[in-house]
């Protein structure tokens, strides 16, 4: 058991190694960098910058150094917490960051909660009372969500939440909080502010979790041991709760490795429709501006966030699972 | 004979889907009685799992019972007729587990491999008495112990997947007896599992029939296990029961031609090397498309024009032996 969670430790540690590299070597893909960008911006602002200017820029930013260098003088920068400045906003790419790295984590566990708390009854209950009634409403309701763009989604409660309620559904704060430093009162807006975001960002994800739920718990619920603990005098909630459900869980620990970053960069456009301050449109931004320390940091961080929800869900896996923990099944 | 202790009376099960109606259980009736033996035997889909489920109320939905009797002794000593009661109701809970006892025939699959058998076994111990989770847990280890399981005090933490398919059919009966039922059903206990468990497992079977007064109801498509262990035995095709009778007659002197096809296709290893092995002709019909008349019919080596019409009666050929087939019926008439 031990082996296998070190094991698993050392393949998370390969892998952020190798995210690195990949993030690093797409973001210097494109044929222009992050001067030539920025002097074309410039440009078409009505200024201009001079080569000298530009050349002096490229050398400020060591772009003119082999790609495996810059790697290596990043790397070893991150390997001791710095994360370098960023070009566009030219503060360290930490303060760019701040507060949305937390917000983001905040409304992404939010998410991943709505989506296990409103998937786990509704699967339990569609695949319980197969083709009841409920089951259809579910069943409709589930496609729908499935098939709607998130971002529609989020347009439908901004307007009725603006033409109905009369009240602004964007952010995460009100206007008179936005820049001011946190306080209960910041808190508790942000309490009020988090719901609807959350919502949003669970639909699509719950829609496919009630789908996967249904569906496991329908094969489950035929299996033998069902029935001998039937035949056991077990009252019919009790073998379905205890049972088949407890059979049926295993794709929920498994999908926090995807929701955990999915919620972050799945919810880009969402962000940007409900102008969430979260990493999602930053990330956008440095990539269209080639904001290459910006860029690099976030694509870590997701590569991080999805390294660790996968060993998150191992662990979980082999909790409630005893064939892992057992090591019967590989 | 003594009162039977559980007596069904002309069951029918039916399932009712879109496409038609599978009539899977179609008039059985029988008695159990404490020490002995009932062999039920048919060939796959013939209804004798269904019949199993139907008398302890667990069959699956679209399933349901639409008519007939299962009429129990309880304990107390009072009879109950256990098709009136609700199936997830107090009585039929206690019930279940309670006096009657069920063994699955799939012992790979019939313990959940996310619980420890102790976990499963002292649930069952659980649910009808009222011990201390100590005396639980002791009594639990007792009945692994009684079943044969070497080193119950530490095999009780194991999981499913950690035993073997005998092993784990012994935990099955274990349980099945946790609550000290008096009647048992087995059904197909020892399909799964190779010649020399399957002597294993019978035998368990029959040491705690008479330790205990079983009554036993054993569900099979082995004749060869039916002449070992049966006092009786009812044979069922499509539904129906064809012949029944005491374990001598039936296979002594079987009457129903379904009967004698079956015991006709027993491998014996008297034969002569390479010789064909009787069979029977044809296949068991689609469930839909059920023959009309007798059942048996199409496959039938002596049908006459009548079978394909009328459905045969029950004809009284000796003490406790009956069999419905039309070649008996003139006799009779």
């Amino acid at each position: 058991m031990l082996t296998y969670v070190l094991r698993r430790l050392g393949l998370a540690v390969i892998t952020v190694f190798a995210i690195t590299v990949v993030t690093f070597v797409i973001l210097h893909l494109p044929p222009v960098d992050f001067v030539t960008a920025y002097a074309a911006q410039v440009a078409a602002s009505g200024s201009s910058i001079s080569p000298a200017e530009a050349d002096a820029m490229r050398l400020a930013y060591g772009l003119n150094e082999p790609l495996l260098v810059q790697y290596w003088k990043w790397l070893s920068m991150v390997a001791v917490g710095d994360f370098g400045r960023s070009f566009e906003y030219g503060r360290p790419v930490t303060e760019v960051i701040g507060d949305r790295l937390w917000l983001t984590i905040l409304l992404s566990l939010g998410a991943i909660v709505v989506t296990w708390g409103l998937a786990l009854p509704i699967g339990i209950y569609s695949a319980v009372r197969q083709y009841s009634i409920g089951d259809y409403i579910f069943t409709f309701i589930g496609f729908a969500g499935l098939a709607v763009p998130n971002f529609l989604f989020a347009l439908i409660i901004m307007y009725v939440g603006l033409r109905v309620f009369n009240t602004s559904v964007g952010g995460l704060f009100s206007s008179e909080f936005q820049l001011a430093p946190w306080s209960w009162a910041k808190v508790w807006d942000l309490a009020g502010h988090l719901p609807i975001p959350m919502l949003i960002l669970a639909l699509a994800g719950t829609a496919q979790l009630v789908r996967i739920m249904r569906a496991n718990l329908l094969d489950e619920l035929r299996r033998p041991y069902v029935v001998t603990a039937r035949a056991r005098g077990l009252s019919e909630r009790r073998v379905i709760m205890k049972y088949p459900v407890r059979a049926a869980l295993n794709p929920f620990a498994s999908t926090i490795g995807y929701l955990l970053p999915y919620t972050v960069s799945g919810s880009i456009i969402i962000s940007v429709v409900l102008s969430l301050p979260t990493v999602g449109p930053l990330l956008l931004h440095s990539l269209i501006s080639q904001d290459m320390l910006l860029g690099s940091t976030i694509i870590l961080m997701l590569g991080v966030l999805t390294v660790f929800g996968t060993l998150l869900s191992d662990l979980l896996l082999m909790w409630i699972d005893p064939r892992i923990r057992l090591g019967q099944l590989k | 004979m003594a009162d039977p202790i559980l007596s069904v009376r002309d069951l029918h099960t039916y399932f009712v889907a879109d496409e038609g109606v599978v009539r899977a259980v179609d008039g059985t009736s029988f008695d159990l009685h404490s020490g002995r033996t009932l062999g039920i035997v048919g060939e796959s889909g013939c209804g004798k799992s269904v019949t199993a489920k139907s008398i302890l109320r667990i069959v699956e939905r679209p399933g349901r019972i639409v008519s007939g009797q299962i009429m129990l002794r309880r304990q107390n000593g009072s009879t109950v007729d256990l098709t009136t009661l609700p199936t997830d109701g107090r009585d039929m809970r206690s019930i279940r587990g309670g006096e009657i006892g069920l063994v699955f025939q799939e012992p790979m699959s019939s313990l959940s491999a996310f619980h420890t058998i102790g976990n499963q076994l002292m649930e069952a111990i659980r649910l009808h008495t009222n011990l201390s989770k100590r005396a639980i847990r002791e009594q639990a280890i007792e009945l692994l112990a009684m079943v044969g399981i070497p080193r119950p005090a530490q095999r009780i933490d194991s999981y499913s997947f950690e035993l073997s398919g005998g092993l784990r059919q012994r935990v099955m009966i274990a349980m099945a007896l946790a609550a000290e039922p008096r009647v048992l059903i087995a059904d197909e206990p020892t399909t799964a599992l190779d010649v020399t468990t399957q002597a294993q497992i019978l035998d368990l079977i029959r040491r705690l029939q008479q330790e205990r007064d079983l009554a036993v109801m054993l569900i099979t498509h082995d004749m060869g296990v039916i002449a070992e262990m049966a006092d009786d035995v009812v044979v069922m095709y499509l539904g129906k029961e064809v012949e029944k009778g005491p374990v001598d007659d039936i296979f002594h002197a079987p009457r129903h031609p379904y009967t004698k096809s079956l015991l006709r296709s027993i491998p014996s290893v008297l034969a002569e090397p390479r010789s064909r092995l009787a069979t029977i002709t044809g296949s068991i019909p689609h469930p839909f498309a059920r023959p009309g008349g007798c059942p048996f019919h199409p496959r039938c080596p002596d049908r006459h024009a009548v079978c394909e019409i009328t459905v045969p009666a029950e004809v009284v050929i000796g003490e406790n032996h009956v069999t419905a087939c039309h070649l008996y019926n003139k006799v009779a008439a």
